[in-house]
């Protein structure tokens, strides 16, 4: 089996993986890397979303030779408790979930969105996530707490 | 006066013994083990305040478990918005009684009276400065022991936790991606199994050849019997190659037909049915009615359609031993089913609850769990994983049903309500797990001795109906029959859904409401309240109204509505108002929500469930459809089953209005009816044209438009 180079979570990885594989297959599979969700598997939901660069992509429908050499995130490089991401303390704050099981991947699109666009309007945040389903309705909050973490991370 | 004698909560006296609801560890913990699961909803958090609260401990030293059929006490199934009420009544009178309990022994321990101590943070104090700790006196202390009827919980204005919106427990882990879902758990050697589920309704596998399935690297075993088949391989890659080549293997019977999407209310109509009056009044002396007023409702049919696929995991310990991790709404009772269908004692059987995805209702999180079972038997020993497909999920699990309502009103001359007729046809709402005697599990259904299909049935109106939920008016009308026809066949399987048959019944009250107040010239909220004698009712409409500047000036393209229900007529009171924007779709731009649940436990708790109730229903009432020809359900992906949207979601304001003095009840299921009937009833008020059927689609809009003009 081929060898895959990739950055995961800030660390060089090579790992021996069928090219054609899905992204989300190794990272929830043999890499036990389970906080990108699958909800569809064909690229609908977004539960499975992940940052390749600076994009979210959803991973259940990337094949893992279009992420050699590149940098992926999950939810678990996103932050820690130790050291939160303003997103994940933004998503605390504002009691923005209800189930939690879409929210792996709505951080990832919000974190790829606040990277792209620090100074985001609520029509853009809403936008930017309209690829990403949640099922509970708690969208609102989700949005309240993109906003506040991106109003964090201006002012600091 | 007789005073009635004081009995247990209804949790309690179900499950007595102290300790299993709550233990104390030297280590200055406590345990709490209710029978009710967090399935979204916040559950856990606000029974760890109650909890909290009764004992005088800090929240942080409350670890609250899963519910287990080993350990847990049997508190059926979290559904119908009754954990608050059931489990958290049950705690709060638990835990009152354990202080008392603890007090006592510290009273004995310290040589001073009961009544002069104190307790903060589980530390026992009194006069002279004597101290102990629950901690210390956790050794001493048995709980093992029947709770008694007519303990006294603490003051109401000496509650710290209860009442307050504390952060969850649960979302921590779930911002930072520690494993909590079900999905997310790895045994070791765990393998993956799949299910393969024919396309055509209620096909039988006629022939299989599974050569190629084995042939997979990875292959572990194929489990066949009768019309259920499924695979087990190492990993889940291997699983789905394998699953792709036994269904090019496989052939399958035509199977059975559907109705006709295009006219549900024909088809619920002419079916065979059981029927019951639901309730009667009979006018005294009522004006003579002018005119008789009818018109026909119909909702279709709704699929759970949460983010993740359903998933459980088993494991056999020789061939008459199973554990099955499950995010089952009621593990006691899928524990039942699974006897049933294994014909092996219920003590063989250990069921153990680990969370999921929201969970709407009755969805195929007890089918996955029966297919991880037999699937696992094939396995050797080592643990099973089953997690469904998106297509299986929105085509296989059970369905909302679908309803057909007709109401005809008799009013007088000035256009008053006389008489009431309203009249249900519809699948039942339920048929869960673990009630009867035979099992109502998909994989039942499809082995070579089948089990019946459960046909779908109601529960009774005491327990809130099914179809017939919210049915009877609220209102005070002077005389009224309420009817209900449940459907003796069962083409589209249907189960519980949030609301049961209320979001139906109360679409049709609401909006047949807002007919007869236009009628009379008046204003639809003023409407309600002259008609409307519950204080609680009129203040949550009043505030509803007030919190909405109720009824804005008219602007072109918008309007205005209102919907009110209190949930099964016993429950939490809501109202709501929708602002729209109408031309040939429609966009919910806000919605303006007052509920009254009594005694709020957490009150931003109660405010996520009813903007996220508000916000599924106006999903429901917009996009949502269960699409299907004569021979198989078609909206198998997001694609063709879509939901709300970010961008299309509304505004949602929500006033709590807390009544710490009433014992609280659910808040899950009261917003979806008054937002459905505020929805139709603003597109009313924005295009003149009385939409009947959902969802309020473009094609429903122009319908009605076509059906008006």
């Amino acid at each position: 089996m081929p060898s895959i180079r990739l950055h995961l979570n800030g660390v060089p990885t090579e790992i021996d993986a069928d090219p054609d594989g899905s992204l989300l297959d190794l990272l929830r599979g043999r890499l036990a890397l389970t906080g990108p969700h699958f909800g569809c598997g064909t690229g609908e939901c977004g539960a499975c979303r992940v940052l390749v660069g600076d994009h979210a992509v959803t991973s259940c429908d990337t094949p893992l030779w279009s992420v050699a050499d590149k940098e992926v995130t999950t939810l678990e490089g996103l932050g820690s408790e130790a050291h939160p991401h303003p997103l994940q303390r933004a998503f605390i704050a504002e009691q923005a979930m209800q189930c939690g099981y879409c929210v792996a991947g709505i951080l990832m699109s919000a974190a790829a969105l606040l990277k792209q666009n620090p100074k985001p309007t609520e029509g853009e945040v809403r936008a930017a996530l309209d690829r990403n389903l949640c099922r509970c309705g708690s969208q609102n909050r989700m949005v309240r707490a993109i906003l506040r973490a991106a109003n964090e991370m201006a002012a600091t | 006066m007789s005073q009635a004698s004081p009995v247990l909560p209804v949790s309690l006296a179900a499950n007595p013994r102290l300790s299993s609801w709550v233990k104390f560890s030297s280590d200055g913990q406590v345990t709490v083990s209710p029978g009710k699961v967090e399935i979204g909803q916040g559950i856990v958090t606000a029974l760890a305040q109650i909890a909290a609260d009764e004992l005088d401990v800090g929240l942080g030293r409350v670890r609250m478990v899963r519910a287990t059929t080993a350990a847990s006490p049997n508190e059926g199934v979290t559904s119908g918005s009754l954990s608050i009420q059931q489990s958290g009544r049950a705690l709060r009178a638990a835990c009152a009684e354990i202080r008392t309990i603890f007090l006592a022994a510290a009273a004995d321990r310290l040589g001073v009276d009961a009544t002069a101590l104190a307790v903060e943070d589980g530390t026992i104090s009194g006069p002279g400065n004597v101290r102990t700790s629950y901690w210390e006196l956790a050794d001493d202390v048995s709980l093992d022991r029947d709770a008694t009827p007519g303990v006294t919980p603490k003051p109401i204005a000496r509650r710290a936790l209860a009442g307050t919106s504390v952060e969850r427990l649960d979302i921590p882990d779930k911002v930072f991606g520690v494993r909590r879902f079900i999905h997310d758990f790895a045994l070791p050697g765990l393998l993956h199994g799949r299910v393969m589920r024919p396309e055509n309704s209620r096909a039988k596998l006629i022939g299989l050849k599974d050569d190629a399935a084995r042939a997979v690297p990875g292959f572990v075993a194929i489990a066949r019997d009768g019309s259920f088949a499924g695979v087990v391989c190492e990993t889940e890659a291997a699983t789905e190659a394998a699953l792709a080549a036994l269904r090019k293997g496989a052939a399958w019977s035509e199977g059975e037909a559907l109705p006709d999407e295009n006219d549900l209310a024909a088809f619920l109509k002419a079916q065979p049915v059981e029927s019951t009056v639901i309730d009667v009044r009979m006018a005294r002396n009522s004006a003579p009615k002018a005119l008789t007023l009818r018109r026909q409702y119909v909702r279709p049919y709704i699929a759970h359609a949460s983010i993740a696929p359903c998933c459980a995991m088993a494991q056999w310990s020789g061939n008459d031993r199973v554990h099955v991790w499950t995010h089952s709404q009621g593990v006691y009772l899928l524990r039942n089913d699974l006897a049933l269908v294994l014909k092996l004692p219920l003590e063989n059987i250990a069921v153990e609850h680990l969370e999921g995805a929201g969970c709407y209702g009755h969805n195929p999180a007890d089918d996955v769990a029966l297919d991880a079972v037999l699937l696992a038997k094939e396995a050797g020993g080592r643990p099973v994983r089953v997690q469904w497909s998106r297509a299986d999920e929105l085509t296989h699990g059970p369905f909302g049903a679908a309803m057909a309502i007709e109401i005809e009103a008799d009013l007088d001359a000035k256009g008053e309500i006389v008489e009431w007729r309203h009249s249900i046809w519809s699948n039942g709402h339920a048929a869960r797990p673990g009630r009867g005697t035979k099992p109502t599990l998909l994989a039942g259904y499809e082995i070579e001795n089948p089990f019946p299909i459960a046909i779908s049935g109601n529960p009774p109106q005491a327990n809130g109906g099914g179809g017939d939920r919210n049915s009877v008016p609220l209102y005070d009308f002077p005389a009224w029959k309420i009817e209900s026809h449940r459907l003796l066949t069962m083409p589209v399987r249907t189960s519980a859904l949030r609301t049961l048959g209320a979001q139906g019944n109360v679409f049709a009250i609401e909006c047949f409401l807002d007919e007869v107040a236009a009628g009379l010239g008046e204003d639809p909220v003023a409407y309600r309240l002259r008609h409307l004698d519950d204080e609680r009712a009129r203040d949550v409409i009043r505030a509803a109204a007030r919190r909405a500047n109720w009824k804005p000036a008219p602007k072109p393209g918008t309007g205005y509505g209102v919907g009110y229900a209190r949930y099964k007529n016993t429950g939490a009171y809501c109202a709501a108002i929708a602002e729209i924007e109408g031309d040939e779709e429609i966009r919910v731009k806000k919605l303006t929500l007052a509920v009254d649940v009594g005694e709020a436990i957490n009150p931003d708790g109660v405010a996520n469930q009813i903007e996220g109730g508000a916000i599924q229903a106006t999903s429901w009432v917009l996009k949502e459809r269960v699409r299907f020809d004569r021979t198989r359900i078609t909206s198998n992906s997001w694609t063709d089953y879509p939901i709300l949207r970010f961008s299309e979601v509304p505004q949602v304001e929500v006033e709590v209005i807390q009544r710490s003095e009433i014992d609280p009840v659910g808040a899950g299921e009261a917003a979806h009816s008054p937002v459905t009937a505020a929805i139709a009833n603003a597109v009313f008020d924005c295009l003149g044209v009385r939409v009947r059927r959902l969802p309020i689609s473009r094609d429903s809009l122009i319908a009605a438009m076509a059906q008006s003009s």
